[in-house]
């Protein structure tokens, strides 16, 4: 798992991947930070952060389309699979690696709370709400995007495919609100990865929210070790 | 140990490996041989855990691959028919992977040195995979399959591709290694598998065709008393002729070769050796051989003589045959 988890954040920063992907998380909150509160002298980072749910939902497939999609197409998954290791320990080392270079870039925004907190006095309940919230949508994201990419051999495919189950899981309440069976519509918006983030942005820590989002980030890596052992009886 | 039994895959109707059972000894070479597409790589796939069986069952040192894969994927160094290589890392990046990946328990740094000695990897340990050629790309190939030290190793054709000068460096090293491992590796080429094997399994359209120590294969695949010749002169003279020298059995007149000059088969009763009174009876009629030689089998030969029992049955057979030789021969 170590072993993995080291190989693939060494590829991330042996190609530009890695540097981008950190780059373009920098600028885009460097630039919603000012946009939201330097600008117009407002210390609530919720849209800050907001912004960076979009961006993440974009982006992150970039950092996890290579994942497993790349050994597929070198047929270098032939010596993780036949190593005498665990496929859960193999999802994990891949999700870990992935999800270390998401934290990197993420960690900048509380940052921002500093800077705030020369000028003004902040609420760090609201902005460490927001943080762990971004850093839990960004394991769903990691997850879901490992999932996708175990499924092809294609980066391309990974990537547009992962962008569209992120935009799915994040519009799943837009679904719920069309829905006229209030039982129906209960249950999807109680899965909606959108209305527990919100709750998160308030300042108010649910332990359901956050059992919620591990889960779903478990289910993700539970369906890639799946897939592969598939591979193996198809 | 390598014990396969009663092993097939079937990919929906169409059976890529059927029913084979085969036994590898500890310190053997196993010789896989069979044509692209006979389920070689399938079987080696099966062995070594990368796709499952659908009946049968595999053991690697007495540990059945599907009851324990983890335990007896330990067992096993493996590599596919294209080495699986991360392009971005240098060969020592890569063996360092691949050593922590394999969980391995001994001094790092002498095993892995120890390795590339073994496999002639010394001036390259540094570059990147990606600028290696074929030729040295195989032999990470083969060195990752030797981490950790390995009681079986599995090799899918592992001279592919590479020059006459490694084929014979890397026949050497399986050579060595067979001596303390259990090894099987595969090929289409039959002299390979000869030079290297000590028992050969001869796989066909899933099925083993032969399954036998690499001497007694050879002696009964052998061809001394099959000979080719080319002789100048008038091939229906020259047919009554070799067919009237004594202990031979069967004559027939092959292609044109050369103005006036044909192609003949002569086949004599087996252990006969029929080639000085070919010499002196052609030469007393004044026909000169411009060539003669033993016909060795080719594979495609090895598959019909195995598969049927009778390699010249007709003009018509004969016939085929060239065809399939001459295709064979643009193969290799």
């Amino acid at each position: 798992m170590i072993a993995i988890m080291k190989r693939e954040l060494s590829a991330y920063f042996k190609s530009p991947i890695g540097y981008v992907f950190i780059a373009v998380t920098f600028l885009f909150s460097g630039f919603f930070f000012w946009f939201f509160t330097l600008s117009v002298g407002n210390t609530d980072v919720t849209y800050v952060f907001l912004g960076m749910f979009y961006v993440y939902m974009i982006f992150v497939p970039v950092l996890t389309m290579r994942l497993m999609a790349d050994e597929n197409k070198q047929r270098t998954d032939q010596l993780l699979l036949t190593a005498p290791v665990g496929l859960m320990r193999l999802v994990t080392g891949k999700f870990l690696s992935a999800y270390i270079v998401f934290m990197l870039g993420d960690v900048v925004m509380l940052t921002y709370g500093i800077v705030l907190s020369f000028c003004a006095e902040v609420n760090w309940a609201v902005i460490f709400g927001n943080f762990v919230a971004l850093a839990l949508i960004g394991a769903v994201f990691v997850s879901a995007g490992l999932f996708v990419s175990s499924l092809t051999e294609s980066q391309m495919v990974a990537a547009v495919g992962s962008i569209a189950l992120n935009v799915a899981l994040a519009l799943i309440n837009v679904i719920a609100s069309v829905i006229p069976v209030k039982f129906i519509s209960d249950v999807i918006s109680s899965i909606s990865i959108f209305d527990r983030y919100h709750g998160f942005t308030t300042g108010i820590f649910s332990i359901s929210s956050i059992v919620f989002f591990i889960s779903v980030t478990v289910v993700f890596l539970f369906i890639t070790v799946r897939i592969l052992e598939r591979r193996r009886w198809a | 140990m390598i014990e396969v039994r009663n092993l097939t895959k079937s990919y929906g109707s169409k059976k890529a490996v059927n029913n084979i059972s085969f036994t590898a000894e500890d310190g053997q070479v196993l010789g896989f041989l069979g044509p692209n597409g006979a389920g070689k790589s399938t079987t080696m796939n099966i062995l070594t855990g990368y796709i499952s069986s659908t009946e049968g069952q595999a053991f690697i040192n007495g540990v059945d691959i599907l009851e324990d894969p983890i335990k007896a994927k330990s067992f096993i160094g493996y590599l596919p028919e294209q080495p699986p290589l991360y392009y971005d890392m240098t060969v020592d990046e890569y063996l360092d992977f691949v050593y922590s990946l394999k969980k391995c328990r001994m001094p790092k740094k002498s095993h892995l040195n120890e390795i590339c000695e073994i496999v002639k990897l010394g001036d390259v340990r540094k570059r990147l995979i990606k600028n290696l050629s074929k030729g040295y790309k195989q032999r990470v190939g083969f060195a990752q399959a030797l981490v950790g030290n390995p009681k079986v190793l599995i090799l899918d054709e592992p001279t592919v591709g590479l020059d006459p000068k490694q084929i014979i460096e890397i026949r050497t090293l399986i050579k060595r290694l067979g001596k303390n491992h259990t090894v099987i590796l595969s090929s289409h080429i039959l002299p390979e598998i000869q030079a290297v094997c000590d028992r050969i399994v001869v796989i066909n359209k899933g099925r083993i065709v032969a399954n036998d120590n690499a001497d007694t294969l050879a002696r009964n695949l052998s061809a001394d008393h099959k000979l080719v010749l080319h002789i100048e002169g008038s091939s229906e003279e020259i047919k009554k002729l070799l067919s009237s020298v004594t202990d031979v059995e069967r004559v027939f007149v092959g292609r044109q070769v050369d103005e006036r000059v044909w192609e003949y088969h002569v086949e004599a009763k087996e252990g006969a050796d029929v080639r000085r009174d070919l010499f002196r009876k052609l030469a007393a009629r004044n026909y000169p051989i411009l060539m003669m030689r033993s016909n060795e089998l080719s594979l495609e030969e090895v598959f019909l003589k195995l598969t049927t029992g009778d390699e010249y049955g007709g003009a018509e057979k004969l016939e085929s045959q060239y065809d399939m030789l001459e295709k064979g021969g643009d193969n290799q």
